[in-house]
């Protein structure tokens, strides 16, 4: 474990930058990837320890033009209780749902489920499927500069983003989806309670006279990021949603994903697992 | 060796103002720095709840949570709990249930039932159950700890 020199505790989000860009930071949130993971040697400290909790302004769940807001800073437990994203974003709620316990859905933020990157990380398998975006932060000449990524291009590799140094993730925005949209969230582990996923898998789309328009499917833990499956979508979108169709839309699914064998499941396995799962969720949308 | 940093906060109801390194566990503050060994280390990693405790009206895992970010909130550890009516109804209902053995995981389970019950007053056995996930006993085989909450929660029904 690596010292730390410095402790600062910012309560603006102007403030967070100015030390984000005088000099290396570790950033800490609800501190439930990076107790474990310092404790473990996995993630040495910077030797400043940034803990952004006071910036209230980075909490909660608000409308904003585009569809919804979610500050960084916004727990898996808020999001839960959340009325709009019960409402208007179900699949991201599902998955909140599956998320961890209680203990750890009240520590736990989004923004630290996101910038934590993991292959497996529950909400980003939702969040793809959503379309999302996230906000980055940084100080610069003439006051806070704000960059919009899609979210599927912020993650890069397992634990690794797109997140320069100096930036603070501040919020995820994501478009509400239209009337006749449908989703589906599946997280399948040994147990159900604090299992990291052997595989979770989302799918989204409007269902029009037979056709499952602007489909989308996403997968957690089947590659070295949470990933859409582009190809498969395609499938999808060019016709009416039958057992053929989702026979290749299962395929072309396969064909995207590169899953590992861990001590969760074999690459095997994983891969039945996709096959069988998506298959059963699309058989579920196209009987609804 | 890490910074150390002066914090204040609320523990149990009164101020409480300590020095903690940066880099320590709010559950090493509490048994180590300020001797309240009631919070449990069971595994140090999250997946046993025996650390449970209640900041700002939540249960997190003190085992997770940086002490310094302890600093301005409210703090409510099994000493604070024990000592309120319903930590006492909790600890009769556990007892007359026989769910406790060895009793370590028990100041975990107390401090997450309290979660449960303020979540769902009337909490049904799947919610119970749903709400203490998080937490691991290797004595019991839960069914006497879930009775127990159960009883808590629908006074009357048991009594009978
Ligand atoms: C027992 C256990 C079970 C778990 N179960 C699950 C599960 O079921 N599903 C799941 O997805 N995860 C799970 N996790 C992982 C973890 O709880 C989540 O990833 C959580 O969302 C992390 O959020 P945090 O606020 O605690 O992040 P922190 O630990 O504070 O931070 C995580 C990382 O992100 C960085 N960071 C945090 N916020 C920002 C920001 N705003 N801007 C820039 N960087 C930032 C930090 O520097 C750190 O590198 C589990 C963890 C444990 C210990
Ligand atoms: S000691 Fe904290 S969860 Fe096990
Ligand atoms: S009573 Fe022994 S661990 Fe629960």
């Amino acid at each position: 474990m690596t010292e730390i020199r410095d402790y600062v505790a910012p309560r603006s989000l102007a403030d967070a930058l100015r030390v984000l860009a005088s000099g290396p930071a570790t950033v800490l949130a609800g501190g439930t990837d990076l107790m474990p993971q310092s404790r473990a040697g996995r993630v040495r400290f910077a030797p400043t320890l940034l803990n952004v909790q006071g910036i209230d302004e980075l909490r909660g769940v608000a409308r904003d033009p585009g569809g919804v807001q979610i500050g960084a800073l916004t727990t898996i437990t808020s999001l839960l209780e959340d009325p709009l994203i019960r409402d208007r974003a179900p699949v991201l709620r599902t998955a909140c749902d599956h998320f961890a316990s209680s203990q750890i859905r009240n520590a736990a933020t989004l923004g630290g489920n996101i910038c934590n990157a993991s292959p497996a990380g529950d909400t980003l398998v939702p969040l793809l499927v959503l379309g999302a975006s996230v906000v980055l932060a940084s100080a610069g000449p003439e006051g806070i500069v704000k960059r919009r990524l899609p979210l599927a291009e912020f993650l890069v590799g397992p634990g690794r983003t797109a997140r320069r140094t100096d930036e603070l993730l501040v919020a995820v925005q994501a478009p509400l989806p239209p009337a006749g949209w449908v989703d589906r969230y599946l997280k399948f582990g040994a147990r159900p309670a604090l299992d990291i996923s052997a595989i979770a898998l989302a799918v989204g789309g409007t269902l029009r006279e037979g056709r499952l328009e602007d489909a989308r499917i996403a997968f957690g833990a089947v590659a070295p990021t949470a990933i859409r499956a582009s190809e498969a979508e395609r499938v999808l979108s060019e016709g009416p949603l039958d057992r053929a169709r989702i026979d290749r839309a299962v395929e072309a699914a396969d064909a995207t994903i590169r899953p590992i064998s861990d001590v969760r499941a074999s690459d095997w396995y994983r891969r039945e697992l996709v096959h069988n799962l998506l298959r059963r969720v699309l058989n579920d949308v196209c009987d609804a | 060796m890490s910074a150390m940093l002066e914090i204040e906060f609320r523990l149990n109801g009164v101020v409480q103002r300590t020095a903690v390194a940066a880099d320590m566990s709010a559950l090493e503050m509490l048994r180590d720095v300020l001797g309240l060994t009631g919070t449990k280390y069971g595994c140090g990693e999250g997946e046993c709840g025996a650390c449970t405790i209640t900041v700002d009206g939540r249960t997190v895992n003190s085992c997770l949570m940086f002490a310094v970010d302890c600093n301005g909130r409210e703090v409510q550890t099994i000493e604070g709990l024990s000592a309120t009516p319903l930590g006492e109804r909790l600890n009769h209902s556990l007892v007359a249930h026989g769910a406790v053995q060895c009793g370590f995981c028990t100041p975990g389970f107390m401090m997450q039932a309290q979660q449960v019950l303020a979540e769902h007053p009337h909490a049904s056995r799947e919610e119970i159950q749903r709400g203490l996930e998080g937490n691991l006993c290797r004595c019991t085989g839960y069914r006497k700890i879930i009775d127990a909450v159960e009883a808590v929660a629908h006074p009357t029904a048991s009594a009978e």
